[in-house]
C-alpha cells in the first residue's frame, strides 16, 4: 500500500494537518502536500480513469507532466475541472472529484470499452464511424459524447478576479532549479535587470532530493545562500508560482501565476497574466523522465522513478512498500538506494543494459539489492493496482523467466531535455544519440528583432543532465544573456554516470499481444500497437500519426509520450529518430486558466463603451439599447406596460403623425479640408464631391477598391476647402483610417487634412410633418421655411438657446431637420426639443423605428443589403456613381466582367401576398435542385419588417433579374417547412414622389 | 507579438499599438489597366519565406502609416521608414545586402 511514512519529507509540516475530500471521502493530509503526496498517504492509488478504455489510472510522476491525477477542483462559483494533483497545493477544506467515470471511480462501466480494445484501434473515429452517414446523428456520436470527456465544463460564474501585468526586463529566467538560479546570479551579477520565475513553491528543483554537492555546500545549503545573494541584488526580481507558459516573437513571454490556489478561494485576483518583454530569455526548465514501454506500464503504482523518490524525500511518501526498479539508466538506482535508505524493500533492480557498472549501480549492489542486467519487464500483473511483475530477457520476445511479488514499479527510460519553451518561438533541436533525446541546437535559436538568439537553454534544459555541467551551462548562459564574458560558474560534485541505453519497447522483440497492452499515452490510451499500426497503414509523418492516433493531444500534450511514440514510429517505418523529427511544440507549457487570459476584461470592462451626450436620459427614460459598432444606441423607448414591437410601432406612427426625435449623435462626422480635398473626395466616393455648390449636400456612396460599397452618407460642403462627411456609426473610425491611409500611402502630397469630429457633436434628427413648427417654436431666428432651407441643403445659426448647424437631410422619407449642436449642449438641446415638443406629441424613437421608416422608403442601409459582396449597381445606386470621372476608389472594378454579369442579384421590393413578414435571410428559390439535393435560388431577403405605415409585411430583397421582373411572385421556404409568397415590387413603399422630406 | 520602431515618433511599440497594412509597395492599378495587371494589384501578394516589406500604421500612437523591412522566417527587423516613398531607401536595402548576401530588392519583386 501506499502511505506516510514516519520520518522525512522536506516540504511537508507534520504539526499542520490539512483537511481535505477526494470523492465525498474526507482525509487528511499535512501542510506542504501536493494533493497527489497527500492522496497517495491516504493509499488512495487510483486517481482517475481513461480516457478512451476508462481504464484504472494512478499518480505517475510528480510534477506539471502527470498525465493521469486530473480531477474536478472546488464548488459552485470555484469549480474548475482538469487540475493535476501533483501541482495542486493542498489547503484545508480542498476539495476534489475524480474524472471520466461513471458511476463510480472504482466501478466504472464505461471500462467494458477495454473489452472492446480490438475494436477502437488507432484511427477509430475516422475507421468506424464514416459509414452510413445515418448513424452518426443517433449512435456514434451520443456513444463518442458518453464516453469521451475528462473534467466536467463549470456551471456557475466564476467567482474569482485576474489580472494582468506587464513587465520588461533585460533577462527572464524561466525555471528555479539549481540551473535557474546559477543563471539568474550571472546575469544579477552582471548589474542587468533579471526577472527569475519559478513554476512550483519551492526553488532548487530536483537537486535537494539528490543532494550532489555545490561548491562544497549541500544543495539545500548552496540554494538557499544563492536565494540570499540573489535577494540582495536590486536588480533581481524572483517569483515562485509562476511558469513561463509561451514564448513569442521578440522576447515576448507569457507567464502565468497562480496567487491563491496553495490557499483556496480568498479575496483578490486568482490568476495573473504576465506579459514580460524580454531582452533575452533563459530556459532552464529542467528535464522530463520518460516511462518505458512494457505490457502493463499503466496499472497504478507503476510510476516514475524519480517521482516515486520524489514523493519519498519531499513529501515522506511511500508509493509501495515492495518497489522493482526498471530501469535503462544509473540515475533510477538512486531511487532504490533513496527507498533501502527509508527502510523499503526493493527486491529488485531490472536493467536493460547488459553490464551496468556505474558508482550508483556499486552503491545500490552494497546495499544488498539484486541487480538484473540485460532484463526486461515481460508483463505488470494487477489491476486497480500492481500486484507483481514478470521479468524477460530484454533482448528476447517475452518469456517469463521469473515473478516477482511487488506491489510498485519504479521506471526510468530515460531524460527528456524540457524543449517546450526553447521551440515556441522558432528554436531547432538536435538529436542527441549518447542520452536518446532531442536537445537544443544552440546554432539554431530563435531570433529577435535583432537577428540575434535571443533564447538560451540552459542546464538540464540544455541537454546538460550531470550537475556539474548543467551548472557551467546555466551560469555561462546568464553571463552570455547579461552581455558580459563568460567567466567560472559554481562547480558541483555528483557521482558519475554510465551512459544509458535507448529502450524504446521492452522486451526487443515483444510478440503483439504485449504490445497492445504497452501504453505511450495514458491519457489518451494511444498504445505501442497503436503507433505501430498507423505506420503500417502509411502513416509517415509525426504530425499525421499523432492526430491519426491521437498521441499526445490530451491535456499533458505528450509531455511523457512524445518521445517514446516517435522512437516507435521511426522503428517502425526504418527511419533514424532525427529524421522523423518532433511534433510542434505549442503554447502554454500546461493549461492555463480561461479567467487569466481575460484577466479584468469582463463585464464593465470588457469593451469601453461609447455614450453620446444623451445616453443618460436615454437609460432614465426606458430605453432598451442595441450595440452599434462600441456605441449603445436606444433600439426603442418602452412605456409603462408597453411591449418592445407596441413601442417600435408607436414611434414609427408618431414620427409619420406628428414629430419624432431620433439621437443621430453617433453618426460619424469627419472634416475633409483642403486645397485638395474635392479632389481626395471625388476618388473616395463613387459620386462627384467636388462640384458640391458651398451649402449643399450630397449623399454619397464609398467602395473598395475590389468595389464593393463599403459605406454611405451625406456630405454636406462647407466652405470653399471644406467638407463634413456623414459615416455611419459603426464606419466612422474605420472610414476615417481609410482616408488616412489613401493620404499618407497614395496621395502623401496631396493638401488635405482630415479630422474625425463625431464625438465634437450631438446631432438630433426631428423628423415628421411638425418638425418645422417645433424648431420654430423654440426661436432663434433661423429662417427654416422650405424656401430658405431647402431639402438637402444645411445653414448655421441659432435655434433656441443653441448654436446650431442644420441639414435639411432625411433618412425617413419625412420632413427633416438634423441638427448639430456642441456635444456639451446635446442634452440641454434634447430637452429643449422635447419640453417644446410637448404640444405638438413629441417622442423620442430608437434605431428600430430608424430601421423600419428607411425601409418603407426604400433606402438601403450598409451592413443589412450590404455584406462586403455587393456593389453598388446591384442595389439601384447607379445615379450615384459619376459617369464623368477618370478614377473613384472601385470603378476599375466595377469593370471586371463578374461585376458587369447582367445576371447578379438586384435590389427589389418585396410585398407578401398574405401581409405576413418575410423571415429574416430567407432565401427565394426557383425550379430544380442543386448537386446537394438543395433547392436552387434566385435570390435573398435582406431586409424585412412589419411595416406600421402600411399595415403589411415589407422587405428588401436582390432577386436575379428582380427590377425586369416587377410583378411576379417568388416563394420562400421558411424553417417550419411551409413558404411565403411575395410580389416584387419598387423597393420604396412609402412616398415614392418624395413630396413629404421636400416639403 | 513583434516590436517595431515608429519611424515618426520614435516609439518603439508593441504590436497592440499597431495595425498591420499587408504588403508595401504595391502599385495601384486603376481605370485602364489590364485585367491582369488589377488583379495583381488587388490580389496577389508576395509570400516570401524571408525578405519582405510591409505596411503597419502606430494605430494606437501617433497615428502614422510607416513600412518595415522584415525577415518572416528570423523575425529579424531589417528597419522601419516613413510610408511616403514607392522604393525601400537604400540604407534598408544596404542593411538587408549586409546580412543576406545575394538578396536583391528587385530580384524579389
Ligand atoms: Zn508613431
Amino acid at each position: 500500500m501506499s502511505t506516510r511514512l514516519a520520518t522525512g519529507g522536506r516540504f511537508i509540516d507534520r504539526s499542520q494537518p490539512r483537511a481535505f475530500s477526494f470523492n465525498g471521502k474526507r482525509l487528511r493530509g499535512y501542510a506542504g502536500d501536493t494533493l497527489a503526496s497527500a492522496l497517495l498517504a491516504n493509499d488512495q492509488m487510483l486517481v482517475g480513469r481513461s480516457f478512451k478504455y476508462h481504464r484504472p489510472r494512478g499518480v505517475v510522476a510528480a510534477g506539471a507532466e502527470e498525465p493521469n491525477g486530473l480531477v474536478n477542483l472546488g464548488k459552485g462559483q470555484h469549480f474548475e475541472p482538469n487540475q493535476r494533483v501533483t501541482t495542486t497545493e493542498l489547503f484545508d477544506g480542498l476539495e476534489a472529484e475524480s474524472q471520466n467515470h461513471w458511476p463510480s471511480l472504482e466501478f466504472d462501466v464505461g471500462a467494458v470499452n477495454a473489452r472492446l480494445s480490438r475494436f477502437l484501434p488507432a484511427g477509430f473515429y475516422y475507421k468506424m464511424f464514416i459509414h452510413p452517414r445515418s448513424f452518426w446523428k443517433h449512435i456514434y456520436e451520443p456513444f463518442i459524447r458518453a464516453s469521451a470527456g475528462l473534467g466536467k465544463a463549470p456551471k456557475s460564474r466564476d467567482a474569482d478576479t485576474y489580472e494582468h501585468f506587464h513587465a520588461h526586463v533585460d533577462v527572464l529566467v524561466i525555471g528555479g532549479g539549481i540551473s535557474g538560479l546559477a543563471a539568474a546570479l550571472a546575469a544579477g551579477r552582471a548589474g542587468v535587470r533579471v526577472l527569475l520565475i519559478e513554476q512550483t513553491a519551492h526553488w532548487g528543483g530536483r537537486a535537494p532530493v539528490d543532494d550532489p554537492q555545490i561548491n562544497g555546500l549541500g544543495a539545500e545549503e548552496w540554494i538557499n545562500s544563492t536565494l540570499q545573494a540573489l535577494e540582495e541584488m536590486p536588480n533581481v526580481q524572483i517569483r515562485t508560482r509562476m511558469m513561463g507558459a509561451g514564448v513569442y516573437d521578440h522576447g515576448s513571454v507569457l507567464c502565468y501565476e497562480q496567487l491563491t490556489d496553495h490557499i483556496g478561494p480568498k479575496d483578490g485576483p486568482r490568476h495573473r497574466l504576465w506579459q514580460v518583454r524580454a531582452d533575452r530569455v533563459i530556459t532552464a526548465t529542467g528535464a522530463i523522465e520518460r516511462p518505458l514501454s512494457f505490457a502493463g506500464n499503466d496499472v497504478p503504482g507503476v510510476m516514475l522513478a524519480a517521482a516515486l523518490r520524489d514523493f519519498v524525500v519531499n513529501f515522506g511518501v511511500s508509493v509501495g512498500d515492495r518497489t522493482v526498479v526498471v530501469t535503462n539508466n544509473d540515475d533510477a538506482y538512486r531511487t532504490a538506494i533513496v527507498l533501502k535508505t527509508a527502510g523499503l524493500d526493493v527486491p529488485c533492480i531490472v536493467d536493460a543494459r547488459p553490464a551496468p557498472t556505474g558508482e550508483l549501480v556499486a552503491e545500490a549492489r552494497a546495499l544488498g539489492i539484486r541487480v538484473e542486467a540485460g532484463k526486461g519487464i515481460a508483463k505488470v500483473k494487477g489491476g486497480k493496482r500492481v500486484t507483481a511483475v514478470a521479468l524477460c530477457a530484454q533482448a528476447g520476445e517475452g518469456a517469463v523467466l521469473e515473478e516477482i511479488p511487488c506491489d510498485a514499479v519504479a521506471m526510468s527510460g530515460g531524460w527528456s531535455p524540457v524543449v517546450h519553451l526553447w521551440s515556441h518561438c522558432g528554436g531547432k533541436l538536435t538529436w542527441d544519440e549518447a542520452g536518446a533525446m532531442f536537445r537544443p541546437d544552440p546554432d539554431r535559436p530563435p531570433t529577435g528583432a535583432d537577428g540575434e538568439g535571443f533564447v538560451l537553454a540552459a542546464g538540464t534544459a540544455n541537454g546538460f543532465l550531470a550537475t556539474s555541467e548543467a551548472l557551467a551551462d546555466a551560469y555561462a548562459a546568464g553571463q552570455i544573456a547579461a552581455g558580459i564574458k563568460k567567466g567560472k560558474g559554481p562547480s558541483a560534485l555528483a557521482p558519475a554516470e554510465e551512459p544509458m541505453a535507448p529502450v524504446w519497447m521492452m522486451p526487443q522483440g515483444a510478440a503483439i499481444s504485449l504490445r497492445e497492452k504497452m501504453w505511450l499515452d495514458y491519457q489518451n490510451d494511444v498504445k505501442v500497437s497503436d503507433v505501430q499500426l498507423a505506420a503500417r497503414e502509411g502513416y509517415e509523418s509525426v504530425e499525421h500519426t499523432k492526430r491519426y492516433t491521437t498521441l499526445g493531444m490530451a491535456t499533458d500534450q505528450g509531455k511523457l509520450s512524445n518521445i517514446n511514440g516517435l522512437a516507435i514510429l521511426s522503428d517502425s517505418l526504418g527511419r533514424p529518430i532525427p529524421s522523423v523529427g518532433t511534433t510542434t511544440f505549442r503554447p502554454p507549457y500546461t493549461p492555463i486558466s480561461m479567467g487569466a487570459i481575460a484577466g479584468a476584461a469582463r463585464d464593465g470592462l470588457f469593451q469601453p463603451i461609447r455614450k453620446t451626450p444623451m445616453h443618460g436620459w436615454h437609460e432614465a427614460n426606458g430605453a432598451e439599447f442595441e450595440p452599434v459598432g462600441q456605441w449603445r444606441r436606444p433600439y426603442a423607448f418602452r412605456r409603462n406596460g408597453e411591449s418592445t414591437e407596441a413601442a417600435v410601432h408607436r414611434e414609427v406612427k408618431n414620427t409619420r403623425d406628428a414629430v419624432g426625435l431620433l439621437d443621430a449623435s453617433t453618426l460619424g462626422k469627419l472634416i475633409v479640408k483642403g486645397p485638395d480635398a474635392g479632389k481626395f473626395l471625388d476618388m473616395l466616393y463613387t459620386n462627384m464631391m467636388s462640384t458640391l455648390p458651398v451649402g449643399k449636400c450630397r449623399y454619397g456612396l464609398m467602395c473598395s477598391e475590389n468595389g464593393f460599397l463599403s459605406d454611405d452618407g451625406v456630405v454636406a460642403r462647407i466652405d470653399e476647402d471644406t467638407w463634413l462627411c456623414h459615416t455611419t456609426t459603426g464606419g466612422a473610425d474605420r472610414i476615417h483610417a481609410w482616408m488616412e491611409d489613401w493620404l499618407q500611402c497614395e496621395w502623401w502630397n496631396w493638401k488635405v487634412y482630415v479630422a474625425n469630429v463625431t464625438e465634437q457633436y450631438a446631432q438630433v434628427a426631428v423628423v415628421g410633418p411638425k418638425a418645422r413648427m417645433l424648431l420654430e417654436k423654440l426661436g432663434g431666428g433661423m429662417d427654416l421655411s422650405k424656401e430658405a432651407l431647402p431639402f438637402m441643403q444645411w445653414a448655421d445659426g441659432r435655434i433656441g438657446d443653441f448654436d446650431a448647424r442644420v441639414y435639411r437631410i432625411s433618412f425617413s422619407g419625412e420632413l427633416s431637420y438634423e441638427v448639430a449642436v456642441p456635444a456639451g449642449q446635446g442634452l440641454a438641446f434634447w430637452e429643449a426639443l422635447l419640453a417644446a415638443g410637448e404640444e405638438f406629441g413629441v417622442m423620442p424613437y430608437g434605431t428600430e423605428a430608424l430601421h423600419i421608416m428607411r425601409a418603407e422608403k426604400g433606402f438601403i442601409m450598409i451592413g443589412d443589403e450590404t455584406d462586403g459582396t455587393i456593389i453598388p449597381q446591384d442595389l439601384g445606386l447607379s445615379w450615384a456613381i459619376s459617369k464623368k470621372k477618370d478614377d473613384y476608389l472601385g470603378k476599375r472594378a466595377h469593370q471586371r466582367p463578374h461585376m458587369t454579369d447582367p445576371n447578379r442579384w438586384k435590389l427589389v421590393g418585396l410585398e407578401t401576398t398574405d401581409g405576413s413578414v418575410i423571415p429574416d435571410g430567407a432565401y427565394a428559390v426557383s425550379e430544380g435542385v442543386n448537386d446537394n439535393g438543395q433547392r436552387n435560388t434566385q435570390g435573398r431577403v435582406t431586409s424585412t419588417y412589419m411595416s406600421p405605415t402600411l399595415g403589411r409585411g415589407i422587405a428588401m430583397g436582390l432577386i436575379l433579374n428582380g427590377p425586369d421582373r416587377m410583378g411576379e411572385l417568388v416563394e420562400f421556404p421558411k424553417i417550419d417547412g411551409t413558404s411565403v409568397t411575395a410580389k416584387i415590387v419598387s423597393p420604396v413603399f412609402y412616398d415614392p414622389e418624395g413630396e413629404k422630406q421636400n416639403g | 507579438m513583434l516590436t517595431l520602431t515608429c519611424p515618426y515618433c520614435g516609439t518603439h511599440a508593441d504590436e497592440t499599438e499597431l495595425a498591420p497594412g499587408g504588403e508595401a509597395h504595391l502599385k495601384r492599378f486603376g481605370p485602364g489597366s489590364s485585367d491582369e495587371d488589377f488583379e495583381d494589384y488587388l490580389f496577389r501578394r508576395a509570400n516570401p519565406k524571408g525578405v519582405h516589406f510591409e505596411r503597419w500604421r502606430h494605430a494606437y500612437g501617433c497615428g502614422k502609416w510607416f513600412l518595415a523591412a522584415r525577415c518572416t522566417t528570423t523575425l529579424e527587423v531589417y528597419g522601419t521608414y516613413p510610408a511616403q516613398t514607392t522604393e525601400p531607401p537604400e540604407h534598408i536595402l544596404e542593411t538587408i545586402a549586409a546580412k543576406r548576401p545575394g538578396w536583391s530588392w528587385e530580384a524579389d519583386t
